[in-house]
This record gives C-alpha cells, structure tokens and sequence, in this order.
C-alpha cells in the first residue's frame, strides 16, 4: 500500500493533535543512546571482516598542475602494500550536496594543494600509511593561478540568475534619514565533524556493499553509479550512524570511490579512513565571503532600502556557491532592493555546503549590521527589527505561510531579560561586560521522501534510507509512529541509512525531520485505515492508545486486529506549490552576554540563550539540542573559526583540529534554547514540523559580536572576531 | 610484535606492527571500535580511554608500550547490562548528537571525577590548598580535551555534575 502526497496546498486538519499515545514532542530520550554509550554504534570505519585491507590516501603537495610521473612502481614494492590505486577516475574532490553525479576526477591533473593523488593500498593500516606517505610526483606547474578572492586579477564569475533589484537602491540611500554602507568579512570555516569521512568497500558477485559516513544515500548512491558505471541495483550503501556531518557528508567524498576502486583491484575488502587532515583538504569547505550591506530607513525605523551585495569563492568547474543572500530578500521590509553574488575562480579546496549554507555568514553579517543600524537610529534593536517584520514577503509579494520573528525576539527578551544599553557601561574586574540581541531565520524546504512502515503483531518498524547524523532521527520518527499507531516508543524500531529501504531525500537542508517525518505520517495514516476498516469504523473516529484501539464502546488490542504477517505501508511526499505560493522559514532570536578583557581584548561569552520557532517540535530534548549545537557554532563563527589560506598556493594552513579553533567545553556557556512548543506550520506538511537543524547558526553568531560592541564599544567586520581585532581599538 | 593487553579485565594477546598506535590496536585488531579516532593527533579527545585508571588519548600511544598495562574502554564501563551513571546521565540530558565523540567523553569523565576527588588542582582552580568544589567551570575547563563538534557541551556538563553529585545510585537502564 502506498499513501502519497504532493504538498500543493496547506494542511486542513491537524490529526496529530489529535492523537492519543502523548509521545511526540516530548523530550523522550533518543532509543539509541544505549548503542551510543556502550561503544556498540557501528560508524564507518568499524566493520572488520575477515581479509581486510586498508587504504591511505596520498595527498598532493604541490604544485598545481599536471602530473608528469609518480614513483608508484617504487611505493608498489614497500612491504605490505598490495596496490598502489593511481587513476583518472579518482575524485578530484567531494561530491556537491544533493548532486546525483560523480565528482570531477583527478585526470592527469592536480587543481589543489592537498588533492588525492592516490591510494595505498596495503594489508596493514601502519604499511599503507608509511607508503603513501612516501609517494612523490613529478609536477608541470600552471601558471597564472590565482589563491585569493580579493587579489587582483582573480577572475569573478556575475551570473545574471544570480542578482536581484527592485526599485531604486542608489535613490533610496541618496534620500533616506538613516543609511549604512558597509563592508564585512566572514572567513573559510570547516565543518570538521567528529567522525572523518571512511568508506569500508567490498565486492560481492557483482555487487559493491559500501559502508561509509554519508549524509544522503539516494545522492550518493546515484553519484557512486556514475562514478563506477554500476547500475543501482548492483550498489549497497550503509550508514546506520554517521559521525556528525553539517554538510560535509552530503555528497560522497573522495575515499569512497577510491575504497571501491582499490576494493575491485584487490578483490578484498578495503577500508579507507581519511586523516583529520584530508578531511580538511579534500570534502567541501565553507567559502569565505565579502560582504556589502546598505540599508536605508526613514525617520522613524523603517526601512526602505537593502542591499546585500557578496563575494565569494569555488574551485573551477564547481556549481556550488555560498548562497550568501538566501534569506536576505523576505527577513526585512523595504521596497528598494538589491542582490549581487560573485564568484572567484580559484585553486583553493573546494568549497560547498557547511551547516546553514548562506544564512550561516549572510543573516549573520545582516544581523550584525541591524545592529550598526539600530544604534544609528537610537532605537533598541529589537525594536528596530520588530518595526521591520515585512507583512509580505517583500520580494515576491507572496504571504508567509507564518512569521515568528516578533515571538521568538519577545520571548528570548523575556527569558534573557534583555535590556536595551548604551555601549561600555560596564566594567568590572578588569573585563567590559555587554549584551548583544540578533535574530535567526533560515529557509524552509521540502524534497521527496519515503518512508515503509511495518505494522505486526509485536509493534512498529519504519524504514527508510534517510541517515541520522545526530540529528534525532531515530527519535523522532519513532515517536511519530508511536504517536499514530498508538505505541509506545519501545514497540516502534526505527531502522535508517539503508538504501534497500525506501528512499528519502537525507539530512541535508533541514529538511530531514519535516520530510521524513511526514513519509512515515503519511504510511500511518494508512494503517489507521486498516485498522479502522477492521473494526468497521472510519478512521476519524479511532483511538489508538499503547497497542489497542477504541472506537465507540469497542476496545481491542491491536495484536487482535493486526493479522499474523502484519500489514505494510509505504509513505512518500513530495515538494509542491506550498513552497512557492507562500514563504516558509523558521524563525529565531538569540542573546548573549559577553565579556571583553580591557587588557587582552580577549572574549568569554557568559551567557547565551535562544528561543526559535519551527512549526511543530517533534522531540522536545533532540530539537534543543540541534538549536544549542547551532548557536554554538555561531559562537565558533564569531570568535574562534578561521580556515587560512596561503596567498601564494592557495593551501590550507591551519588543517587539522590543533589549529583550526572550534569551541571547546570551556568556551561554551550553559546555553539556553527554548522552543515555540504551541507553533504549527499548516503550509509546511501535514505534520506542521519545519526544520531545526541549521535555524540555530542562522544569525546567532551576532548576537556575540553586537554584545561586544557593546561591551566595549567595538564594532568586529571581520570575523572571526579574534582579540587582536578588538586589541587597538580598546577603550 | 607480541603484546599482551588487559582490556576491560580481559588478557588479549595481539601480534601489532610496532608503530601501532594503542587506538588501533583496539579498533585494528581487537575488535574494540568503541573508542574512535577524530584526528589520530591528539587534539580532539575521542580516542580517549583509561591506562591504569588515568585519561590518555589512546591515538597518542604505541600499544606495545602498554605490555600488561590495565585498560579500560568505553565497552567496559558499564557492569554487565547496567549502565554506569555516567552513561545513564549522558543519555538523560542529551550529552550528545552524532555521539562519535561519546566514548572518550565518558571515559574522560569517568577518569576526571577521580582527579577532582583526589583533589588534582586545574587551570581554573583559584585556591590550590583547600578542596575545590566541582563547579560548571571546573567541568568545562577539565573536559576541555574532548572536543564535540555536535556542541553538546551543556549536556556533558550537566550529565557529569549529576552524576559526580549522585555517585551511589546505581540502579537504571539496562545496556
Ligand atoms: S583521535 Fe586521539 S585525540 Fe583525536
Ligand atoms: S556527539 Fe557528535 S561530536 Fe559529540
């Protein structure tokens, strides 16, 4: 049986809050933290079967251009090393997210410093490594290279598609009471999730089973099709955990096709972990971004004009660039409006999707610059923002499907008891103490996705290819299962990062939860219809509540309903017009008091709290965390993070986790996030659920660096806002 | 090489290369793939497990300098099927996400609660002659060496203060 729905209008009838089982939203525990706490969770590189070989990649030290010779004929004769995989076909890079193809390959060629050149392969892990370690190439260097977005010369791309104007900006700036114009800088940032990226790769009668961390299997089962020329059916792709991922999992990463590679050659099972360091080099990276902002307001606060102007980067023959501007063009009113987007050309890693691709460093800048805006106007800035919620989306003159921006700023006011002061009123201990408000929000979307859900006798089974990278998949669908069928969470299992199940768009976008969260509603609601025509009743008029169903004056428990082989259901839901007939976004505000040595210019953050709103919270505890993770990256965004490029070869300088700074236990503060429980988004899905996956990076970062300012009344452009940018300008 | 190891209470003999690491040993060839590797360099803490009782980043140590030392690995901090407090904390207050860098938060944990008992000073320790108690800030800055990029930092801290405050109740979820 299959239930399907295209989402063409909005939802009519909330049935969740209907239902009777009181386990969705709440902040159960996720069902599989006892696997997480004992060591049991089977990541990527943790299946050994027997014959195992491993494989290390060989990273290209320069210089850029084409490769003349290797030594692989002396590095196949190391001891232990039993292949030495040096092809074409190699990826140059990590796939683009949601890309059905193969990456661009090595070919003779080396575009970046850090590239694969090769694999090793050997029996042992120590062998492989000392090998790889030990291959040279012999190099023909390009000339006329360019490493630097902002140097001269570097060529920049202006797709037309990609700028936007609506009346007249220049005029609207000339004319206005209040105007800001000015330049920001946000650096290269890494997602470095925990768990490097590794494929565990074996062949089987034709078949190739890859275990390996990947975010969205249908991609990357697609693009492992076009790298290898395989017929889908002859791949198998298993990411039951993944290590955390923030985008650089999305599409598949270099040692993946080279494990398969090597894994045919030596017709043995072959594992390739990336180092730290490849990981760095080799999967997509954050671009930097240069930033223009004009804003233009009348005399009481209203804004009539915006700019957002951006630069950023990629490596030649990438599609991706930091969509800077996402929410830039429906956050704030103004009817004068312009967007531009740039692209550098250059030979640095490749840059794509990193946690919040665009609102990461776009609403962050904008954030920062309402508040240089506020100030200007004398207004508290929550009240400027306030006077600024447009009443339509200002671009495309289409309603929102709901704007939370006032709730949440008002909320987290309340909560953090935000008081509106001038800058440098408080020193104490030798530290400048401030606070600082910026406002979240974060595009919503929707992709096809599905989901089978088993009903027997014993409970619920869902399953779909959809990964949980830490996110709270696992509890989340669970929960609305359990919610529907009326189960508690122990008869639901919840089984994911299969692409034998059905397939799911992945965790990617934020749009994992309300996607597949509304494939397994979908299926459910399917079964009710069994269950109801069963019991003769229509579904409506069901109850169903731990494993029996009441309807009228009949009760029955399910395993009396339910035949012997159970039934199946399949859900699968699909974009449609509600995402262009109406805006959607998730909204949030977010708070924070700093503290500024007056020596140093060193910064703590001491408090920091946010309040978001994202339609319905399917799991209380697991959507607290993902907005926590994400304003502590915000935090990392505006004061630790910072991915260096040598001006000369383009090389990551700082690649590993030794010098590329994300915050550590002492650098966070208790953080609060608290949630809209009551919000429902009936444009979203039938589940009323929006993504809160990335909402959390989407501004907050702000929030640090205006507290700052007005700590001690220094304004950061540059971030990360490091103390030697705050050091001079001391009071 | 020949190396024998005590893991979690158990004698494992294993025939390494020398330049293996002890986390690889682990992971490589004894079949333990709790403990993780996040950067094989000591700078992110996931690879941390206990040698006779003290925290080490097993990435940072060859295993056959470890001949009949006591390990002891996430795989072995529960008793039988109940979890230890620890455990049961980090689940209760979403002390993670992904939970790759989980087992050497615990093992870290479980190893710095015995450090603070003992009264070992830290960085933030204002008075080293009296008993400190173990504040939020003690937490953080002790657990400072275990990176979590998913930033659950504030369900670590809570999960380690509730279970340094409540060492006896032993009772709860099965593993
Ligand atoms: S793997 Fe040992 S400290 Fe990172
Ligand atoms: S739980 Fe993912 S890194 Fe800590």
């Amino acid at each position: 049986m299959t239930n399907e729905l295209t989402l063409d209008k909005k939802a009519d009838t909330r049935r969740l809050d209907e239902m009777a089982q009181g386990l969705l939203g709440t902040p159960m525990d996720r069902p599989e933290g006892v696997l997480k706490v004992t060591g049991k969770a089977i990541y990527a590189d943790e299946e050994r079967p027997s014959n195992l070989a491993y494989g290390y990649l060989v990273r290209a030290t320069g210089p850029i251009g084409r490769i003349v010779s290797t030594n692989k004929d002396e590095i196949a004769k190391m001891p232990g090393v039993v292949a030495v995989i040096e092809e074409a076909d190699l990826p140059r890079n990590s796939v683009q997210g949601a890309t059905p193809t193969a990456a661009p390959t090595r070919g003779d060629r080396i575009d970046y410093i850090g590239q694969p050149l090769a694999l090793v392969v050997a029996d042992g892990f120590e062998e492989a490594r000392h090998a790889a370690q030990a291959m040279t190439a012999v190099m023909e260097a390009d000339t006329g290279l360019h490493f630097d977005p902002e140097a001269p010369g570097a060529s920049i791309e202006t797709p037309e598609a990609k700028q936007a104007s609506q009346g007249d900006l220049d005029a609207a700036m000339a004319s206005a009471a209040f105007t800001l114009d000015e330049e920001y800088h946000t650096s290269s940032m890494h997602s470095a999730a925990m768990e490097p990226h590794a494929t565990i790769a074996e062949w089987k009668d034709g078949k190739l089973t890859m275990r390996g961390a990947y975010q969205m299997l249908k991609f990357n089962q697609k693009s492992v099709s076009d790298a290898l020329d395989l017929d889908l059916s002859q791949i198998r792709l298993l990411s039951p955990f993944v290590g955390g991922g923030f985008g650089s999992k999305l599409g598949i990463a270099p040692e993946a096709i080279a494990a398969a590679l090597a894994s045919k050659a030596v017709g043995r099972p072959v594992s390739v972990a990336m180092h730290r360091r490849q990981v760095f080099e080799t999967t997509t990276h954050r671009s930097a971004t240069k930033q223009k902002v004009r804003l233009a307001a009348d005399k009481d606060g209203k804004l009539i004009g915006v700019g957002h102007d951006n630069l950023v980067y990629n490596l030649p023959g990438e599609k991706f660039s930091e969509p800077t501007t996402q929410a830039t063009p429906f956050t704030y009113a103004g009817e004068n409006r312009v967007i531009g987007h740039h692209i550098a050309r250059l030979h640095r890693p490749a840059a794509g999707s990193v946690r919040a691709p665009g609102e990461a460093v776009g609403a962050t800048v904008f954030e920062m610059a309402m508040d240089e805006m506020a100030e200007k106007l004398d207004l508290d800035p929550i009240e400027f923002r306030v006077r600024n919620i447009p009443d339509l989306d200002p671009s495309k003159g289409i309603p929102f499907s709901e704007n939370r921006m006032e709730a949440v700023l008002r909320d987290g006011a309340e909560r953090f008891g935000w008081k509106h002061t001038k800058p440098k009123q408080r020193l104490e201990d030798g530290w400048w103490i401030g606070t600082g408000v910026a406002a979240a929000v974060r595009v919503n979307m929707m992709s096809e996705t599905s989901a089978r859900v088993r009903l027997t006798q014993d409970g619920a089974v869902v399953e779909t290819d959809m990964t949980d990278i830490g996110t709270g998949t696992y509890a989340i669908l669970t929960q609305v299962a359990g919610e529907l069928l009326g189960l508690p969470a122990n008869r639901v299992e919840t089984r994911l990062g299969d692409s034998d199940f059905p397939k799911a768009f992945g965790s990617g976008g934020s749009v994992g939860a309300s996607s597949s969260g509304t494939a397994v509603y979908l299926a459910c609601m399917e079964l009710r219809q069994n269950i109801a025509a069963a019991l003769g009743v229509e579904e409506t008029d069901l109850t169903l509540k731990d494993g029996r169903a009441i309807s009228g004056n009949v009760a029955k428990p399910l395993t009396e309903i339910v035949p012997g082989e159970g039934w199946s259901a399949t859900g699968t839901v699909k974009g449609g017009k509600a995402g262009s007939l109406v805006r959607q976004a998730t909204w949030g505000s977010c708070f924070a008091e700093v503290a500024v040595n007056a020596v140093t210019g060193e910064t703590r953050v001491r408090r920091m709290l946010g309040s978001f709103a994202a339609g319905r919270i399917l799991n209380e505890k697991t959507a607290k965390s993902q907005c926590i993770g994400g304003m502590t990256w915000g935090l990392g965004m505006a004061l630790h993070e910072e991915l260096v490029h040598d001006p000369r070869d383009g090389h990551m300088v700082n690649r590993d986790l030794a010098e590329y700074h994300v915050p550590a236990n002492l650098d966070v503060p208790q953080i609060e996030a608290h949630l809209l429980m009551e919000d429902r988004d009936d444009w979203a899905n039938p589940v009323q659920a929006k993504g809160i996956g990335e909402l959390g990076i989407s501004g907050t970062g702000a929030a640090v660096i205006n507290a700052i300012y007005n700590a001690c009344g220094v304004r950061i452009r540059s971030l990360p806002g490091t103390l030697d940018k705050i050091l001079a300008e001391l009071p | 090489m020949q190396v024998s190891l005590d893991i979690n209470g158990a004698s494992v003999a294993l025939d390494l290369d020398a330049r293996t690491t002890l986390l690889d040993a682990l992971r490589n060839h004894a079949g333990l793939t709790g403990s993780k590797k996040g950067c094989d360099h000591g700078q992110c803490g996931a690879c941390t497990v206990m040698v006779n009782g003290r925290r080490i980043n097993s990435c940072l140590t060859l295993a056959v300098m470890h001949e009949d030392d006591e390990i002891t690995t996430v795989e072995g901090l529960a008793e039988g099927n109940t979890l230890s407090p620890l455990q049961r904390a980090f689940i209760s207050h979403d002390g993670f996400q992904c939970g790759y860098c989980t087992p050497g938060q615990l093992c870290s944990a479980t190893a710095m609660l015995d450090e603070a008992a003992k009264g070992w000073p830290s960085n933030v320790t204002a008075d080293l002659e009296n008993a400190t108690p173990l504040t939020d800030e003690e937490i953080s800055e002790r657990m400072s060496g275990n990176i979590c990029r998913c930033s659950c930092y504030p369900g670590i801290v809570e999960a380690i203060r509730e279970a340094a405050d409540a060492p006896a109740q032993k009772t709860g979820a099965e593993a």
